[in-house]
Order: C-alpha cells, then structure tokens, then sequence
C-alpha cells in the first residue's frame, strides 16, 4: 500500500491530465484561460506537496513563485490581453474534436510507454506522475499544433511550460533554485513579448488567425 | 440462500421504488431554486404518478402489442437494475447472477423496447426520438461500460457488490484512475437521463427533445410506469455513482444492524448528488444535438485515460 500523500500526489497528477484534455477539447478563450489557472493551482499544490513530504523549503519558494506567476500575474495579464484584443467570447472552429482526442490517447500511450523505465531509475516519491507529466507536455504541444488563432496558442505554451514544471517537481524534486527563476522570468517576459506580437499581427492582418503568417507576399 | 440476504434484497427494491420519484422532486425542486423561480413542492412526482395512475389510458389505434408491453418491460428492467445495484447492503440475492455488463444490458435492453415502442405508432416525433435515443445510446454504453471497468481494474471483479465491498472496507486509498473515470461518468449520467447539456426534461413539443419524443403517444398508466421507470434509472444511475466512487457506509455481508446507519449515509450521499446535479444544469447550456457525440465521446476517451493511468500508477 502506497502511503496516502505519494496517492494524494497521483490524484493531483490525474487532475493535470484531465486539464490537459479539457483544454484540448475546448473552444472558448475565456474558458482557456479559467482551465490553465486551475492547472497552474494543481502544479503549485504538487509543489507544496512535495516540499511538505521531503521537507525541502526551497520547493516552497518555488511554489510560492509559481502561485504568483501562473495563478496570479500571468491569467490577469492573458483576461487583460483578450480584452483589449476584443476577443473573449471569440470560437475557434476546432476540427473533429473526438479525433484530436484519439490522437490525444496515443500521445499519452507513448508518453507512458517513454516514461516507464524513466521512472524505474528515479527515487523520488513522485516517480509515477513523471508519465502524466510528460503526456501533458506533448498534448499542450498538440494543442499548439492544432490552433489556428494566437491567444490559444500562446496558451498552450504556457501550458507546456506549466507541464514541464510539473515533471521537474516529480522527476528529481524540482531544478536548482536560480534554473527556475530564471525560467520564471522568461516565461514572463515571453508573454509580454507575445502580447505585443499580437497586437502587430492584429494590425497587419486585421485578424489573429495564423494562417496569414503563411503567406510570403502580398496578392 | 438465506432470509437476511432477501430481506436485503426486498428492502433495496422497495427503497429504490420509494426513493426514485423523491430524488426526482429533490433535484427539480433545487433546480428552480437556482433558477430563482418557486419550487414547486417536494412531493410534486408523486401527486404526478398518482394522477397518472388513475386517469384512464388511451392507445392509439395503430398500436401493436409491443406498445402495451413497453411501459411494463422498461420499467421491469430499470427495477432490476436498481436491484443489482448495491445500496444498503452488499448481501444482495440477485448481485451474483448480474454483474456490471449486465446492469450496461439491462438498460440498452429498456432502450430497445421504449424506441421500438416509440416507432410503434408512427408519429414523426416518435421515431426522430427514437433515432436520437439510439444515437445517444450506442454513445453511452461504451461510456459507461468504460467507467464500470475502471472500477472493476482495482477491485479485480465485475460484480457490483465485490466492487462496493472492495472499495469500501479495505484501507482507505485514494485511485487517481477512479477521479478520470468519475468526471467520464458524470457525463454519462447527464447524457443517459436527459438532463441539461444533452437533453432538456422540463420541455414538452420541442425539436431539441429526445426522452419526451418517446413517451409522447403514452398516455394514463402507461406514462405513469415510464415515468417511474426513468426516475428508477436516475436513481440507479447515482447509486452506482455513489457505489463506484463514494462507497463508504454501505453495510457488510451478513450485518443487519448495519443496514440501519447505512440508510441515512445512502440519503446524505443522494441529496448532495441531487444538488449537484441541479447545479450542472443550472450552470450549462443546452448543446446542439450534433455536439452531443463529441460529448460522449470525451467521456468515453476520458474512461480510456482512466484505464490507462491506472495502468501506470496502479501498482
């Protein structure tokens, strides 16, 4: 029998799955968003889990900077981008949503399957969760395949990124202290620069569909 | 076979057939308070059932036998359903006889006989409803029987009452694969009942309707029994619910003192059920009916998930 915060930590690793899913299947931006702050909530309570069960306060640290970045600043800045952008109630015309889950499915397979012996030479008491982890890296990034419009994909980065500290907390405990930070930092300032793009594409294109980028000259 | 285990049996039976128009007034009544409208009373499916009851059936004249038996076998199979299913207490007769994929049968089996009933007659809302339901219902089975697996992976058993026993008693442990197979299941019970996003009960004489388009042509005791026999599927839907992911306090084998306390935790679990319930469709939009595979199809996907991390972190 596992002990009960190692299940605690699987049923938060669980509910990032199921996130990474909904945010997949969803077509409302403002849903978008309410979806990647509650993820941001699940990776900030495994932080504190963690750093409650091995004791180590510097994941505190971590877990208070990511409470502040991905639950606070960083939805606070996408609802003030949307806004401004005039696109919150906008849909996406998603194609066959019950495909992009199948697909979805096979990705979490062969993320499982990557992860198994992965997660046999770890230690830590996360060790399972390191699959979860890596499926929903690789289904944000499908999320960021399959959008047409800018904010969805700007989100779903932010969502890898989010994943991705997910599978550093329960792979070795977290990176070094100043590895995250600095992370936290261009995750920010990434935005920020992704915010202003935006607004330059709108200008160019009158519109946030990416699919003007790809075309080279003017008709 | 003893006398305590159909004491136990008789006794979940009558409660389910007690219970179910209760459950269905619970949630009615919580729905227009959310709605900011007045309830109407707590009893309303009763007096319903009641008046139905007496008032006289009339059948169309192009009915078949099959339209006259309909009503009594959908409801036969929702209360046989309600019977396998553990409520009370986990010493049930008829539980080795029918475990979960006979529980999916018995309601595609209630489903057959109401849209073959329903193209009886040949009225076009009678049969579009008919169509619609099937749609829903090749949708949902999968769905559910999916959800029922996810349980059965842990318990090693497909038989309900292993299941409830299993989950119940041992240890407490928390199965991150039960959380995916719980939100799978939520959906399947809203799109299986006819509830908001997928259907709406409270309209009569819409497009959009799927469970009223097949009752339509019922009328007297007829549409009583249907009536009833869609409350016992609510009923059965949220007992299995709370068998698969609630089932704390349901009584041991051969305990008949704890049958009492188990009754009052059956009803606390059911109301907070209820007013979730309420909240759901106070909270969502009716979808359009091309939605509603992609729907199900997310429960049935989300099932698939549930196995798979079960798969990886089960042992």
């Amino acid at each position: 029998m596992t002990p009960l915060y190692s299940q605690i930590l699987n049923l938060l690793a669980a509910l990032m799955l199921i996130l990474a899913f909904a945010m997949l299947s969803q077509r409302r931006i403002l849903s978008l968003i309410h979806l990647f702050t509650l993820q941001g909530l699940t990776v900030v309570c495994a932080t504190a889990l963690v750093a409650y069960i091995t004791r180590q306060p510097e994941l505190y640290y971590s877990a208070a900077l990511t409470l502040v970045l991905k639950v606070f600043l960083i939805p606070w800045l996408l609802h003030r981008l949307i806004q401004r952008l005039r696109v919150q109630w906008d849909l996406e015309t998603l194609i066959n949503i019950p495909t992009l889950m199948l697909v979805g499915i096979v990705l979490v397979i062969i993320a499982f399957n990557l992860a198994a012996p992965i997660a046999q030479l770890a230690i830590s008491i996360a060790r399972g969760a390191l699959g979860i982890a890596l499926a929903c890296v690789l289904l944000s990034f499908m999320m960021m395949i399959t959008r047409a419009k800018a904010v969805p994909q700007v989100i779903g980065f932010l969502a890898m990124e989010n994943a991705l500290f997910f599978a550093a907390t329960s792979a070795t405990y977290g990176m070094p202290m100043m590895v995250e930070l600095g992370i936290a930092l261009d995750v920010l300032v990434g935005m920020l620069i992704l915010g202003v793009f935006l607004f330059q594409i709108r200008e160019q294109f009158d519109s946030l569909d990416i699919h003007h980028l790809e075309k080279l000259k003017e008709d | 076979m003893n006398y305590f285990g159909l004491l136990a049996q008789s006794f979940a039976v009558l409660l389910a057939l007690l219970l179910a128009p209760l459950l269905k007034g619970w949630v009615d009544l919580w729905r227009a308070w959310l709605q900011n409208r007045s309830a109407p009373s707590l009893l309303q499916p009763y007096r319903v059932l009641h008046k139905l009851f007496w008032k006289e059936s009339v059948v169309a004249d192009a009915a078949s036998p099959l339209f006259r038996l309909a009503p009594y076998a959908v409801f036969g199979c929702m209360l046989l359903a309600c019977a396998i299913v553990p409520t009370l207490s986990t010493d049930l007769p008829f539980a080795p006889v029918a475990d979960a994929i006979a529980l999916a049968g018995l309601f595609a089996l209630a489903r057959v006989f109401m849209s073959l009933a329903a193209m009886d007659i040949g009225t076009a809302f009678g049969s579009l409803g008919a169509r619609r339901e099937m749609l829903l219902g090749f949708l949902a089975e999968p769905a559910l029987l999916m959800v029922l697996f996810n349980a059965s992976l842990i318990t090693g058993s497909t038989s309900l009452a292993t299941i409830v026993e299993t989950l119940g008693h041992q240890q407490f442990a928390i199965h991150p694969s039960l959380a995916v197979a719980g939100v799978a299941f939520t959906l399947v019970w809203l799109a299986e009942n006819a509830r908001i996003p997928v259907d709406n009960p409270a309209t009569h004489l819409e497009l959009t309707m799927i469970h009223e388009a097949l009752l339509l042509e019922y009328s007297g005791r007829h549409l009583a029994l249907m009536e009833w026999a869609a409350s016992l599927k609510m009923f059965a839907y949220a007992c299995i619910g709370v068998a698969l992911f609630f089932p704390w306090g349901v009584a041991q084998a051969q305990s008949p003192a704890g049958m009492l306390p188990a009754l009052p935790v059956l009803l606390f679990k059911l109301a907070l059920g209820g007013v979730a319930l309420a909240l759901i469709e106070t909270f969502s939009a009716k979808m359009r009916l091309f939605r509603v595979p992609e729907f199900l199809a997310t429960a049935f996907l989300l099932a698939v998930i549930g196995l798979l991390v079960h798969a990886l972190l089960g042992s």
